[in-house]
């Protein structure tokens, strides 16, 4: 392994950070597409050099951004996210019917094993694939077609898919999540999908239990265990062991158990990252203090890691996107806040250094780990 | 010609420097005159109004000849300065967001 890239999106544009295998110096480029709201830059698994991005404004809609030389170079890809057939319509705020449309990319998913092909989770919630390197998408209808879509309701932040995990070990397997509506699984590469959202618990909606309605803010699976999944709901850490079909809490001792962002160590399918929020009417850490908690034990036993961030008068977010690793012989950790601070840990997130202090604020970061 | 101005973050997009000069056969209006600016840059498809000729996107307007035409019927004919290449159409980002 040469070094890490730190691919981050914020409100007025992207920006990659590059450094070698200590993570202690870092080379800044951007702002890539400056002014534009930039919700996700990821880099394919297949070819490193390849990185989609997903711009978008008020003014002049979504724009689809490749490059083909790890983000020194970028040219606009292909843009129109056309539902398939007629959209009808899910809930409005209101209850009222709302017919869907298309707002923006959330989640840019590169396929595991072809650079051409990417996955692209957009709001109003529904999946899309290019097999063209971004040139073209359709829509895979059937989860905005299941039997529950008319029901599905937008969180406070849109109705966004947010999440697509792929499963390496299970041929045509998939995740989603969508705000509000919960989680869902695919074994037929999309053509087919089912909620699954048993042992959920949200007091916000009519029926607690309810098959879907959920306010799922992120799904995260270590790739040498798929079947193991973890959640960070609106209220509520989860852990499924049954690729999930079930769900229990594992929320433990945290100080709160409202967050955004999920992600599970490089190497280490138990140990897996939280950064607690206050609550959803107070965005910002309890405290004033910026703590990622840690688990060693896949949930439940929770230790709070702060050597780094700051302790004191520290009101930003951290969004769901926003977090992520690389896999470095020692794990490296990564988060980006809604205060414009990048932070690394290059040690599993023992200890905490910001690369930069004052981007906009930051919509999401991936890392590369590079060869 | 017909002269068209984009706002700076389409110009940027569009890695345009300054005025666009487009020729546009047949009547001159809004659709012929955005069916031009698209077929020379594809990448402004959807940044300006829908794709195919879509509607206008809300916070985009049109303005030629000190008046503002975002209301207009796409296929009425545009302004004869505009036309004739005296005045430019300009495509402005609505000032929105406080």
């Amino acid at each position: 392994m040469t070094g890490v890239r730190v691919l981050a999106g914020t409100r007025k544009g992207a920006f990659v950070l590059t450094s070698d295998g200590r993570r202690d110096v870092w080379e800044v480029s951007g702002p890539h597409f400056a002014g534009w709201e930039v919700y996700h830059v990821k880099g394919s698994p297949a070819d490193p050099d390849r990185l989609y991005a997903s711009q978008c404004s008020g003014w002049s809609g979504q724009v689809i951004q490749r490059s083909d030389d790890g983000g020194a170079t970028w040219a606009p890809a292909g843009n129109q996210f056309a539902y398939d057939g007629t959209p009808g319509t899910h809930q409005w705020y209101d209850g009222t019917p709302h017919p869907w449309e298309f707002e923006r990319v959330w989640h840019l998913e590169p396929s595991l094993d072809d650079p051409d092909t990417v996955w692209a989770g957009v709001e109003d919630a529904g999946l899309f694939r290019s097999a063209d390197g971004g040139q073209s998408w359709q829509e895979l209808p059937a989860l905005r077609g299941h039997k529950s879509g008319p029901s599905w309701q937008p969180g406070a932040g849109g109705m966004c898919l947010h999440t697509i995990l792929l499963d390496s070990s299970a041929p045509g397997r998939m995740f989603a999540a969508i705000s509000a509506a919960g989680a869902f699984r695919s074994d037929d590469d999309g053509q087919s999908w089912r909620p699954i959202n048993r042992g959920l618990q949200s007091e916000g909606i009519p029926d607690p239990d309810a098959e879907v309605g959920h306010c799922v803010h992120r799904l995260a699976m270590h790739p040498s265990r798929p079947g193991v999944l973890f959640m960070q709901k609106h209220w509520d850490v989860m852990r499924s062991d049954d690729a999930g079909d079930s769900w229990r809490e594992v929320s433990g001792n945290l100080p709160t158990d409202f967050g955004f962002p999920i992600d599970v160590h490089a190497h280490e399918p138990d140990t897996i990252y939280v950064v607690p929020i206050t609550s959803d009417a107070q965005h910002f850490p309890p405290e004033g203090k910026l703590r990622v908690y840690r688990s060693r034990t896949g949930g439940d036993d929770w230790e709070p890691l702060t050597r780094g961030l700051p302790q004191e008068h520290c009101y930003v977010n951290v969004l769901r996107d926003a977090m992520a690793v690389d896999s470095m012989d020692e794990c490296g950790v990564y988060f980006g806040t809604t205060g414009g601070q990048v932070y690394a840990s290059p040690d599993s997130g023992d200890s905490w250094a910001p690369i930069v202090r004052d981007l906009p604020a930051v919509l999401s970061v991936e890392v590369q780990t590079l060869p | 010609m017909i002269r068209v101005l984009l706002p700076s973050h389409l110009r940027t997009l569009a890695r345009i420097d300054g005025e666009v000069s487009l020729d546009v056969a047949g009547p001159v209006t809004q659709r012929t005159v955005l069916d031009a600016l698209e077929a020379r840059y594809p990448v402004l498809r959807g940044t300006i109004r829908g794709h195919d000729s879509g509607p206008r996107r809300a916070f985009i307007r049109f303005f030629a000849c000190e008046q503002d035409l975002s209301h207009q019927q796409p296929d009425d004919p545009l302004p004869p300065a505009v036309a004739a290449g005296t005045e430019p159409y300009l495509i402005v980002g609505a000032m929105a967001g406080g």
